[in-house]
């Protein structure tokens, strides 16, 4: 029973580290049709930069933004001087995604070496919280929870509340429309990709609190993200949220109970949805 | 643009036949290198290269009265990679002795491939799994370092009586080299009769440990950790999150180096951890200040002191020097007189004798440590106890030992 409840919390807390990561991911391909495969690279990078931000301010907080605008700005120099040139051909700008991400990651190893590295959060932050039944949770988990409602409601709010919003769900419906009718679409574009990208950012950081920043995490990040995406339909806000929730649980359940075979158990899943909704969960045809 | 193609082509040619007429030269002796330059083991590969580079520079790159010419060759810790590499220096660039690889894994696919090429010398880097050396084992690989059971000698005995354990709970990495470190601990942990009364393997590579955590359970006294890198600081850190306050007794991996020198709060939960390995650091010897001293000074953008693997290539590539020139670097024909030196040598190095055994595997001390803090804040492992002269089979009679299989998920158990 114990060992089932913290499975569980260990599952949300997981998928809301997940949700953070990919909500960034479906944004960007939700608007610009951009399969970003260069997405863990962004959050390698927002990591880096928030440690040194970190290690040479020494607040964790002003970490965040410092990877939130690391990562956005390489994001936005991606956009604008590579992406932007293949604008429509999928295969090109996936393929050179994956090129940039390659190149990102040897020069991240070059620059911060094989090493770990890790985050001093704050004290309020680290540590346990005593919780009935099991014991004790890690306080950074739970406020991992927060953050990824907290992010939610502000995307929600975003896309349904204001102009911006109205334009990139117009974007993510017609893009040529929405060009004929005025809209800069370069620089709706760009926006996207900062967006996406700081987002991102701040995932390495918190991603990199929770867990730690090493060489290979970009791979890590950009396969879960993947998976939640496809999990929870391309370009769907709601859908990474459910889709998150599905790997994590499954992630921490199978962990727990069947170890050996919990690395299966994320594809399955995916498999099983492509089989029965090929579009994901809340997707919808392109 | 024919011109400039051909100038490309006859500067390619003349490469290419300085490259042989030196391949075929007489009077060298070709030593290859493999170490891990790409993948998870970066760090261990760096190491394990400037410690051949330094071996053969004392030996100013002459041996037996022939000179040595080193051809290095990167793998990234997977076995097939290795393989590909082993036969490129062994089939293309025409190396009499090979010394490497550095994984478990690729230490047995390597060893595999030394049975198809009996004429050629090949001496383990840094690999630690059990069977290479213990079943089947090719004729023509040696290795001077100790493997993963050995490392933990001494660790079960130093567990029960010091610290008091009875009840200890697993959680290691579900692959061939944890295997082995966990039956190292085991096999004297239980011949105490202590417990291990519960397992909990995590695939490599998992790096939200937390469900594994929770599965610990509460009457264990202590737990056993056998992770490595990446996977040991996110794991330290959640256990140091969950508010869990058992102790740790730790793998070898876990105190090395690279994870030691990681910096974050998990490193107060580690001062004090136990743990065995091949290697300790600031040992009271001259012989291992002159080789901490030696190495600081050759490498002084290396690591705070000499890791493991640098130790297992340093041994490795001694050993092959020693060998050359007692037969005065004849490495023609079946390479026989070489490997009968080979299988003789006895080194005396900062840890104390190395020799081999029958099968050509390393007889050495192994040294139980404690993690203990410096004056300037970084971690090190205070050696407590030396156990001197650890064999392949801890001690025990090799039927036996043998007769038991090969380290699993299941072999050892003691619940």
């Amino acid at each position: 029973m114990k060992l089932l409840l913290l499975a569980t919390m260990n599952g949300v807390t997981l998928a809301a580290l997940y949700f953070i990561v990919a909500s960034g991911f479906t944004l960007i391909f939700g608007m610009m049709r951009v399969v970003n495969l260069a997405h863990g690279s962004l959050y390698l990078i927002g990591a880096y930069i928030g440690y040194d931000v970190a290690s040479v301010t020494g607040y964790w907080f002003l970490a965040l933004f410092g990877g939130a605008i690391g990562a956005a700005l390489v994001g936005v120099a991606m956009q604008y001087f590579v992406l932007d040139r293949y604008q429509g051909q999928d295969l090109r700008q996936a393929l050179v995604t994956i090129g940039l991400s390659l190149i990102a990651a040897d020069l991240l190893l070059a620059r911060y070496g094989g090493m770990t590295y890790q985050f001093e959060v704050p004290e309020f932050l680290y540590g346990s919280v005593p919780m009935p039944i099991v014991g004790g949770y890690p306080t950074f988990r739970l406020a991992l929870i927060v953050f990824a409602i907290a992010l939610y409601v502000g995307l929600w709010l975003l896309v349904q509340r204001t102009r911006f919003g109205i334009i990139i769900r117009a974007g993510v419906d017609d893009r040529q429309m929405l060009g004929a009718v005025g809209i800069n679409l370069t620089r709706v574009s760009t926006l996207v990709f900062a967006l996406g990208s700081a987002l991102v950012g701040v995932a390495g950081v918190v991603g990199s609190s929770a867990l730690s920043i090493a060489p290979g995490e970009d791979a890590r990040y950009l396969l879960s993200s993947l998976v939640v995406v496809i999990v929870g339909g391309m370009g769907s806000i709601p859908g990474a949220a459910i889709g998150a929730l599905l790997v994590g649980l499954a992630e921490q359940i199978g962990l727990a109970y069947f170890p050996t075979y919990s690395v299966v158990i994320s594809f399955v899943i995916m498999v099983a949805v492509l089989a029965w909704r090929p579009y994901g969960l809340l997707g919808r045809p392109a | 643009m024919i011109n400039r193609r051909l100038g490309r082509l006859a500067l390619v040619a003349g490469v290419a036949t300085a490259f042989s007429m030196s391949a075929f030269a007489q009077n060298t002796v070709r030593i290859g290198g493999l170490a891990t330059l790409d993948g998870p083991f970066v760090v261990l590969g760096q190491e394990a290269f400037r410690a051949m580079e330094l071996a053969f520079e004392e030996a100013n790159y002459t041996a037996g009265g022939r000179k040595i010419e080193w051809i290095k060759e990167s793998s990234d810790g997977r076995p097939d990679v290795a393989l590909t590499k082993a036969r490129k220096l062994i089939e293309q660039d025409k190396v009499d002795i090979l010394i490497g690889p550095m994984s478990g894994g690729e230490g047995l696919a390597v060893k595999e491939y030394a049975k198809q090429v009996p004429n050629k010398t090949f001496v383990n880097g840094f690999s630690a799994a059990q069977e290479t050396t213990l079943v089947s084992p090719a004729p023509n690989f040696f290795r001077f370092s100790t493997d993963g059971a050995q490392w933990q000698a001494g660790l079960g005995t130093y567990a029960y009586d010091v610290k008091g354990y009875r009840n200890v709970a697993v959680v290691s990495g579900d692959y061939s080299f944890g295997y082995t470190q966990v039956l190292g601990f085991m096999s004297e942990f239980c011949a105490k009769g202590g417990k291990v009364i519960e397992k909990i393997w995590v695939p490599n590579g998992t790096k939200d440990f937390s469900s594994s955590i929770a599965r610990i359970p509460a009457k264990a006294d202590a737990v056993y950790v056998m992770l490595g890198g990446a996977d040991a600081v996110n794991f330290l850190t959640q256990y140091d999150q969950s508010g869990a306050t058992q102790p740790l007794i730790a793998g070898s991996n876990v105190v090395d180096q690279t994870v030691l020198s990681a910096k974050g709060p998990f490193q107060r939960r580690l001062v004090g951890t136990p743990s065995a390995h091949m290697v300790a650091d600031e040992i009271d010897t001259q012989a291992y200040r002159d080789y901490v001293a030696q190495y600081k000074k050759r490498f002084p953008n290396g690591l705070s002191s000499p890791s493991a693997p640098y130790y297992g290539y340093y041994v490795a590539t001694k050993a092959v020097l020693a060998a050359l020139n007692q037969v005065g670097g004849d490495v023609g024909g079946d390479q026989a007189k070489f490997r009968q030196a080979l299988a003789n040598v006895k080194l005396d190095t900062a840890y104390g004798p190395v020799r081999l055994d029958e099968n050509r595997q390393a007889i050495a001390n192994i040294y139980v440590t404690e993690v203990a803090r410096r004056a300037d804040g970084s971690l090190y492992n205070r050696p407590l106890k030396v156990i001197p002269n650890v064999n392949q089979t801890l001690g025990q009679p090799k039927d036996a030992f043998v007769a038991r299989g090969v380290p699993s998920r299941d072999n050892p158990s003691c619940p």
